[in-house]
């Protein structure tokens, strides 16, 4: 009897199938095949992160090796003298990107709740269309706007904060004296503020649209008014979900370049006055990676390195959050 | 309140009268609902803002002519156009998508298709989590030590290069989850016809995902056309079109927005301006582009159930 | 042939048993016509998912150009055994398919199998109608150009000839190139059998193929499937019993039941010619759940 269920084209179903060359059943080759390119392109992932890594910090060894621990962590960055520390970078680039959290989270709670509560439901669609298109625009264009529109007015701005808050013990640091360009980090905090809006705003969205319904209508049945009913019925559901959201977008805030680098003034000068000029880590490569050389070039290539390693903790920790609400929710991770 | 009539309004009259305390409830729960509207509006304000100033300042200068001419040799002259920095910018965006969109794809496949709840599989989605994080200046500095300093040269392929490394994530990412939508029954149905699986995945699930993927895609597309940081170091500079993507350096209208804006001189500026109307309308394009297929595709599935 | 079998007459319809036989009617009437051939055998089957038993203890053979029944409560693994049939399994992650199943006496297991072959034999028609987004031409094509038919002519008359076996071609012949969404729920069901008779399969399994279709809908499948037996071997999971009293000649019982965990487990309770399960079943479960339903 022949086999029925060997693939068509055995000969007999006794003789054992050759493992290499003789017949193959149809398109078994063809399905292996697909199945190894899409298991290559998985490992792709891998690949390039490995690579990343491994191409800048060879790069950057140099670095720190000549400037040691010390040397890397010190808050001078001196290309003249051939000082390369990246403290006050690194403390400036967290300046900017709180400055951006601080004006990004609440609008964008706010516009997550606007689409999700208040709304009407024919206009969510466009709503959201319209803060993808904030999302659409490119970093350059942000910066070149800000740069040659903004920057004038607000340095009025700043003049005017500064002398009425300048005295203030605390407040007079941090509303130092203004820079009269308008250039200064609280003009990239703006801006950097403005683009990650929409990724906030994306994921706080998702997580409030996924509170119960019967947890919100058993709060309003119980008399509770709209803002009662968000604050006891989807903040408790979301709240990790927003703690999330304010991670990722402090990661995108702490690696956003150009539009930083056009209106942060490039001062390398440590400063927590915000309404004076400073840099970021991104911020510097773009501006000085096209001249330097030597140590500075492998400097600017070791910031890149501290970047990544943030942005690559920074998702580690969201995805973390996620995972242990998700559990906690009874959901799978 | 004060509008029903006082008769109506006596002591004891309605129980269903608010009772003390509400009006301070209701206060807080109107002012909260004031400021949500009010954070939308305010986030409206850079949109309509930026979108209004660069379209006065960009079309001062915007004209077909500006989009073919070359780039001038003195960033004083008045003359001269973008077309190079437009060669450059399609150029380099479609070696992009090239490499970019069917490597997503195919990870797509392979996370929802093959690898599902596995290990690796669980990994390789981790990871492609952490690659959308990395910002784009890091994608550049990579490209540059990988491969720029390897070759020895700059050219618009290590730009297209770095862009398809920001743009894989986004494509596994949106192909991983447009196939989660395909019904598994459709898998079945072929799959019991004696179809292979790879067979199944091409000729039933990715047609049917397809138009999410494109609009998916396309959006990836549209902030890769954006981009800045990637390009600065890795596609060097020129002043005439070049069309290759292999050889000889190139330049994108994003670059050239960057390079202009700080220029103390205002016919410089002016490019400036002109080079980013032409960006924010080739990304507006392309994000309405991918919005007109979503809503294709919605009505089409929605129609057929 | 186990023991159970052995003891049934072959070639048993409902006619032949509520004919008149001549002599003691509890004798059970001598095997007339061809003997009955098995295509399928299965012995001691037990599915697991992710180690967990969800049916177990299957003992059953079914028969060539019959039609037969499962039936049982929800949770009783019919479904579960329907799909280790044409080894739908081997695409759930953690699924295991224990004991033995052949198919025409070959192990349908077996490490030299091809579990795409075996589809391609043992078709399935699924609870849902699942139509492809495609033309209803490009789905009953589907099937023979996987297997690699090209010819243009040739695929036209296996087109034609499938929807016209599935009581469709009258329907749908003016518009082939339109899309299969457009069919009412019973013509997709007719479409997706049409599709699977395009591969000239040997069996065809299907999973309670009228739940989503009306009365007069199932009526049409059910014509169809009397038609089909003539060269094929039904398998059918239903949850309506007089489906199965109608349609079947056999039926097997299946019931969940806890084991000595507290899980509760599928396990076959009775397999026979359906007159006598409808009538006189042997087992008090079977009874029950006959009697609970038919009141």
């Amino acid at each position: 009897m022949t086999s029925l269920l060997e693939p068509p084209n055995q000969v007999s179903p006794d003789a054992p199938r050759p493992l290499v060359g003789g017949e193959r059943p149809p398109g078994f080759i063809a399905d292996r095949a697909f199945r190894i390119v899409a298991v290559a392109a998985g490992v792709l992932v891998l690949l390039v992160l490995a690579l990343i890594v491994y191409a800048t910090v060879s790069k950057s060894a140099d670095w720190f090796s000549s400037e040691g621990v010390g040397g890397v962590l010190s808050t001078t960055w001196e290309p003249s003298t051939g000082h390369f520390g990246a403290g006050a970078l690194i403390l400036m680039t967290l300046i900017v990107a709180a400055v951006a959290l601080v004006i990004a989270v609440p609008i964008s709670i706010g516009i997550a709740l606007f689409v999700t509560e208040i709304a009407p439901r024919r206009a969510r669609l466009p709503i959201v269309f319209v803060i993808d298109l904030l999302a659409a625009i490119p970093s350059v264009v942000f910066g070149l706007w800000m740069l040659r529109q903004l920057a004038g007015p607000l340095a009025d701005v700043y003049g005017s904060v500064h002398d009425a808050v300048g005295g203030v013990p605390l407040l007079g640091d941090l509303f130092g004296d203004p820079s009269a360009s308008g250039l200064a980090l609280m003009t990239a905090g703006l801006v950097v503020g403005i683009m990650i809006t929409p990724i906030i705003t994306a994921i706080t969205r998702e997580i409030f649209a996924t509170t119960p319904v019967a947890q919100k209508e058993a709060t309003l049945a119980m008399g509770a008014t709209r803002w009662e009913m968000i604050r006891g019925a989807m903040f408790p559901h979301a709240r990790s979900g927003v703690v999330a959201a304010v991670i990722i977008g402090f990661g995108r805030a702490v690696g956003e370049t150009i539009a930083v680098a056009l209106v942060v003034g490039s001062s390398q000068k440590l400063s927590a006055n915000l309404l004076g000029p400073g840099d970021t880590m991104a911020g510097i490569i773009a501006n000085q990676f096209g001249e330097a050389a030597g140590v500075q070039r492998s400097a600017l290539i070791g910031l890149g390195v501290v970047l990544l390693v943030l942005t690559i903790v920074v998702g580690a920790f969201a995805r973390w959050v996620i995972r242990r609400s998700n559990r906690r929710m009874g959901l799978a991770a | 309140m004060s509008a029903v009539p006082t008769t109506v309004a006596a002591p004891g009259a309605s129980i269903l009268r608010p009772r003390r305390g509400t009006g301070a409830r209701r206060f807080r729960s109107g002012l909260a609902t004031t400021l949500i509207v009010l954070a939308f509006v305010v986030a409206l304000v850079p949109l309509v803002a930026v979108v209004w100033y660069v379209t006065k300042q960009g079309l001062k200068v915007f004209s077909w002519t500006f989009l073919t001419t070359d780039l001038p040799f003195s960033t004083r002259s008045v003359e001269g156009g973008m077309g190079p920095a437009v060669v450059g910018t399609i150029v380099i965006t479609l070696g992009a998508t090239a490499m970019a969109v069917p490597l997503g794809v195919l990870g797509g496949i392979y996370l929802n298709e093959y690898g599902g709840r596995s290990r690796f599989a669980s990994l390789v989605r981790f990871l492609s989590e952490v690659l959308t994080g990395v910002p784009s200046i890091v994608m550049g500095l990579f490209v540059y030590t990988f491969w720029v300093l390897r070759v020895k040269e700059q050219t618009g392929f290590a730009g297209a290069l770095a862009l398809a490394c920001l743009m894989l994530p986004v494509v596994i990412r949106t192909s991983e989850e447009m196939l989660r939508l395909v019904p598994h029954e459709l898998r079945e149905g072929s799959l019991a016809l004696g179809s292979r699986q790879s067979r199944t995945i091409r000729t039933v699930v990715l047609p049917h995902a397809a138009p999410g993927i494109v609009s998916g895609s396309l959006l990836a597309v549209a902030r890769a056309a954006g981009e800045t940081a990637p390009l600065l170091f890795t596609i060097g500079a020129i002043q005439t079109a070049n069309w290759s993507l292999f050889s000889g350096t190139n330049t994108a209208l994003s670059t050239q927005i960057f390079g202009n804006a700080n220029s103390p001189f205002l016919p410089a500026q002016d490019r400036a301006f002109g080079a980013a109307f032409t960006l924010i309308l080739i990304v507006f394009v392309a994000t309405a582009l991918a919005r007109v297929v979503t809503i294709l595709y919605t009505r089409r599935t929605s129609g057929a159930s | 042939m186990t023991d159970m079998m052995a003891a049934t007459p072959a070639e048993t319809t409902i006619a032949d048993v509520t004919d008149p036989g001549p002599g003691d009617s509890s004798v059970p009437p001598e095997p007339t016509g061809p003997v009955r051939e098995n295509v399928f055998v299965l012995d001691g089957v037990e599915v697991r998912y992710s180690g967990v038993r969800a049916v177990t203890g299957v003992d059953l053979d079914i028969a060539r150009n019959e039609i037969t029944a499962f039936i049982g409560p929800s949770g009783c693994g019919k479904t579960t055994v329907l799909r280790s049939l044409n080894r739908m399994h081997d695409l759930t992650r953690g699924a295991e398919v224990l004991g033995s199943i052949t198919y025409h006496g070959e192990n349908l297991y077996g490490p030299k199998v091809d579990p795409a072959e075996v589809r391609r034999r043992i078709g399935m028609v699924f609870q849902k109608p699942n139509p492809f987004p495609k033309s209803i031409y490009d789905n009953i094509a589907y099937g023979p150009r996987i297997n690699g038919t090209r010819k243009r002519a040739v695929l036209d008359d296996i087109v034609e000839h499938a929807l016209t076996r599935a009581a469709l071609w009258g329907e749908v012949k003016d518009k082939l190139k339109s899309s299969a969404l457009s069919l009412s729920g019973g013509q997709a069901q007719r479409l997706c059998i049409a599709r699977s008779l395009a591969v000239e399969p040997d069996v065809l399994l299907m999973d309670e193929p009228c739940s989503a279709l009306d009365p007069i809908a199932t009526a049409r499948i059910e014509d169809l499937m009397e038609e089909l037996k003539e060269d094929l071997t039904i398998v059918i999971v239903t949850h309506n019993m007089q489906q199965a009293a109608r349609v079947s000649d056999r039926t097997a019982f299946y019931t969940a039941e806890a084991d000595e965990h507290g899980r509760r487990v599928g396990r076959l309770v009775e397999y026979d010619v359906t007159e006598t399960i409808f009538t006189k079943p042997s087992d008090p479960r079977t009874e029950g759940y006959i009697t609970g339903r038919f009141g």
